[in-house]
């Protein structure tokens, strides 16, 4: 098992590194340059040139590249423009907003998703089947945003149960209630979308699982119903659908960008956005990086757990 | 089904759950506390040193949090005394001699004297300077004719300018010339932007990184302590996102509202605010190569676009006509007599078949956003359809802001016969001179990305930037303003009025010309 997970982790450095090339080639090729993000409409040529040198943006790229990935593996990110202050402290901060929001959509979306999947397969074609396709239907086709705003309107502006925008109160203390009632609406807006393609895997997952012929004996034995489905059936599903599981991770932390800008939350969506739009161009490479290298360990974690769960998988 | 035991479990668990929620949210909702303005602002600000920023954004903090020298007179664009109570300029304009204020401390405590006049031009505009370091400053180029500054004694220092230039004292009233305290630059070095330390009416308590900056009224405030105990600047960067946490009361002041939602703010518990400035949003015409080297093409292009329904239905009325380069908001500067361009197609196209020019086909760079530029989008498409009516066959490329300004600022030439622009100023002297100027053409590093050129508006802008009489200099900027309408080389379209809402809690609050953002004589009860 250590070797698996030492080979893994071996060969996410190239990705790695891949990613750095990446990210730092499309800073470096989109037009516009942070200077003249920086000076707006007195964006001469002699005030761009001047500022673009006090930035150290006047090297040759391949130069800029090799110092850039060089602090990096020592732990500087650099300085932001647009932010004048550490890239690396911005990105831990804003990453840690991202986890709250994305983390509690995860977990609400793997729970509903994986139950309403369960109990649509055990009563296939039933009522409850037809009920939750249909929700679940509705669910996929609503955008995240547009389901965020008109939460807000209702819940926020209408009937003033939730706070508009923001992870914390301006005034007042910072308790764990109150962040539930800041994060209740984006949370519950980022699920949705996921809940919806997690349900319908699990569906088919567990119905081919259903068919097998251990099920068959399993209730053959006298295995009651509920252990049959929750204990045998299950179990069996969860290693196709633990990968859904992490395909949907990735999802919703890309799915939390538009929900960040709706509700105005403090994460690392956030944060890009408005570094790619003033052409911060260390902070962008930074965060991406940082967050590339979160779903490139995260991706290894999960192949981890299905191996546990499924031993053919072992190499 | 024992199935659906499980689920009447699983129900139950998120019934409490929501139930939780729910009940914990009721108290949540508590009124925004007296005495304390919350603002919702546009973005994150970068930094509170006045020297290292450059946006209206973080200007709007800035300018509650420090003073300058000088400041603009309530409600105009003229400069009155603030840090500097009087000051002296000689024959030929190029020494300013001011006497500053006794008795001011910097919010730290250290205090206010020309020495530190000294020390925050030095630090701008002097490379050897120990704390240039703590740049960049992007603007510092608002100084440039600067050559030396000299604290003649404790309450006087003396700018000597390299050339005549008449808009310095209005450049002093802008940010980049407020006043920051030596002290705290020295103790907190690169830091400054996120400690900062001014002489202004609130001084700073607190930066919540994306969530607020808080600053605490100064009780010790030279000219009256203001009224608010403090003021929270909210960065919320979606105007869907401002408008509902105004509706819903998480901010009591909100500002640039989109013209679209000014609507819900009609009732009796809100107020709104409108305030012209100095903005003008224009086409600039390539005035080198194509239909509009005739200048007949160009003036046929300031008859065809239907002006007032750009700004009644496009713009919802946030904007006003514009008649030439100079927006009104410079009142003294400013020529009462012209009248914008008619809407007029039949004589557009009268003027389009004596240039022989029917049928052109045109290049329209529009930008999809950015500072200043409204609604660029809509607009152009607007400006495209009423330039198809006359018989012009435009095609639009549409950029992103910043790639936009890397292909409108290096100049036309070659690429395009149209581009929107819209620029704000605090002189009326900037723009002309960057931007319409001969020697202001890109390839000697201006902004003249149109390639116009009249000596006679050179020679005007060139006298009035020299010109120490107010006077005077008006009347060579009205002179300048009707060769520049005739002449046509933008299409001149709108003065933005900006706006702003705020609550029936809040009271004393007026919109500044200057679109900064004054707040020690607002209330809030």
């Amino acid at each position: 098992m250590t070797g698996y997970i030492l080979k893994r982790l071996l060969s996410a450095i190239p990705v790695l590194l891949g990613i750095t090339v990446i990210v730092f080639l499309i800073m470096a090729l989109i037009p516009g340059d942070p200077a003249t993000a920086i000076l707006g409409s007195y964006a001469t040529p002699e005030n761009v040139e001047k500022l673009n040198r006090d930035l150290g943006l006047d090297k040759p790229l391949v130069q800029q590249y090799f110092i850039w990935l060089g602090n990096m593996l020592q732990g500087d990110f650099g300085t932001s423009f647009a932010l004048n202050r550490p890239v690396l402290d911005e990105v831990l901060e804003r990453f840690n907003g991202t986890l709250v929001l994305a983390g509690t959509a995860f977990v609400l979306c793997s729970f509903f998703g994986v139950m309403a999947g369960v109990i649509s397969a055990a009563n296939q074609y039933g009522l409850a089947d037809k009920a939750i396709t249909f929700v679940v239907l509705l669910g996929i086709s609503i955008p995240s945003f547009f389901l965020g705003m008109m939460m807000i309107l209702f819940f926020a502006v209408n009937l003033r149960w939730f706070p508009v925008s923001g992870m914390w109160p301006i005034y007042g203390d910072r308790t764990f209630g109150v962040l539930l009632t800041h994060l209740a609406m984006p949370a519950l807006a980022l699920a949705v979308v996921a809940t919806g393609v997690i349900a319908r895997l699990s569906r088919s997952a567990m119905l081919e699982v259903l068919r097998q012929d251990f099920i068959r004996t399993a209730r053959a034995k006298g295995v009651h119903e509920r252990g049959v489905i929750w204990r045998h059936a299950l179990k069996a599903a969860m290693v196709a659908i633990i990968p859904v599981l992490g395909i949907q991770a990735g999802f919703v932390l890309s799915g939390a960008v538009y929900i960040e800008i709706v509700f105005q939350w403090p994460g690392v969506g956030r944060m890009l956005v408005d570094a790619i739009l003033k052409r911060d161009i260390l902070l962008v490479q930074g965060g991406v990086v940082f967050v590339a290298a979160c779903y490139v360990l995260f991706n290894i974690a999960v192949d981890v757990a299905q191996s546990l769960l499924d031993p053919r998988i072992k190499t | 089904m024992s199935v659906f035991h499980v689920t009447r479990r699983g129900l139950i668990a998120a019934g409490t759950a929501l139930a939780l929620t729910l009940g914990l949210a009721g108290g949540a909702q508590a009124q925004t506390p007296p005495g304390v303005l919350i603002v919702g602002q546009i973005a994150e600000p970068k930094a509170l040193d006045p020297a290292a920023v450059t946006a209206v954004n973080d200007f709007r903090i800035l300018m509650n949090v420090y003073d300058g020298l000088v400041r603009y007179k309530d409600g105009t664009l003229e400069v009155e005394p603030a840090l500097a109570t009087d000051w002296e300029i000689n024959e030929d304009g190029t020494v300013y001699t001011f006497t500053l204020r006794e008795g001011v401390r910097f919010h730290d405590g250290s205090p206010f004297n020309a020495e530190a006049v000294k020390f925050n031009f030095d630090r701008m505009l002097n490379e050897d300077h120990p704390f240039y370091d703590t740049g960049p400053f992007p603007l510092s180029f608002f100084f440039s004719a600067v050559e030396t500054v000299e604290a003649l004694d404790e309450q006087t220092v003396r700018f000597t300018l390299n050339a005549p230039y008449a808009p310095f004292l209005s450049n002093l009233a802008y940010p980049t010339g407020l006043i920051v305290s030596p002290a705290a630059v020295e103790q907190h070095g690169a830091d400054f932007g996120r400690n900062p330390s001014g002489t202004g009416p609130f001084r700073f308590a607190e930066w919540r990184s994306n969530e607020a900056v808080v600053v605490e009224a100064n009780a010790d405030y030279w000219d009256g302590a203001p009224e608010l105990q403090a003021v929270v600047f909210r960065p919320i960067t979606d105007a869907n996102t401002r408008t509902a946490e105004m509706l819903a009361g998480g901010i009591d002041l909100m500002v640039e509202v989109p013209p679209v939602a000014l609507s819900e703010f009609q009732d009796d518990s809100y107020a709104v605010h409108e305030q012209a400035g100095p903005h003008v949003w224009f086409l600039i015409l390539n005035a080198k190569e194509g239909p509009f080297a005739d200048r007949r093409v160009r003036q046929a292009a300031n008859y065809a676009v239907n002006k007032s329904a750009l700004v009644s239905e496009v713009l919802e009325g946030t904007a006003e006509v514009a008649a030439g380069p100079t927006p009104p908001a410079f009142a003294w500067a400013y020529n009462e007599s012209l009248e914008p361009y008619p809407y007029d197609p039949d004589k557009a196209r009268e003027l389009i078949a004596e240039a022989g020019a029917d049928g052109a086909e045109l290049t329209f760079y529009v930008t999809e956003g950015g500072s200043g530029m409204l609604d660029p989008i809509a607009m152009g498409t607007a400006i495209q359809a009423d330039l198809e009516a006359v018989g012009f066959d435009v095609t639009i490329e549409t950029y992103e802001w910043n790639t936009f300004l890397g292909e409108v600022n290096p100049g036309l030439e070659g690429k395009a016969d149209m581009a929107e622009m819209a620029w704000m100023t605090n002189d009326p002297d900037t723009l002309p001179f960057l931007a319409l100027r001969t020697e202001a053409w890109p390839d000697k590093g201006g902004f003249n990305s149109g390639y116009y050129s009249n000596p006679k508006v050179d020679e005007l802008l060139e006298a009035a930037r020299v010109a120490t009489d107010q006077e005077e200099r008006a009347r060579l900027y009205k002179e300048m303003q009707t060769i520049v309408q005739e002449d046509a080389p933008w299409v001149f379209v709108a003065n933005w009025k900006q706006n702003a809402v705020t609550s029936d809690r809040v009271e004393n609050f007026t919109l500044q010309p200057s679109f900064f953002l004054l707040l020690d004589d607002v209330a809030k009860n």
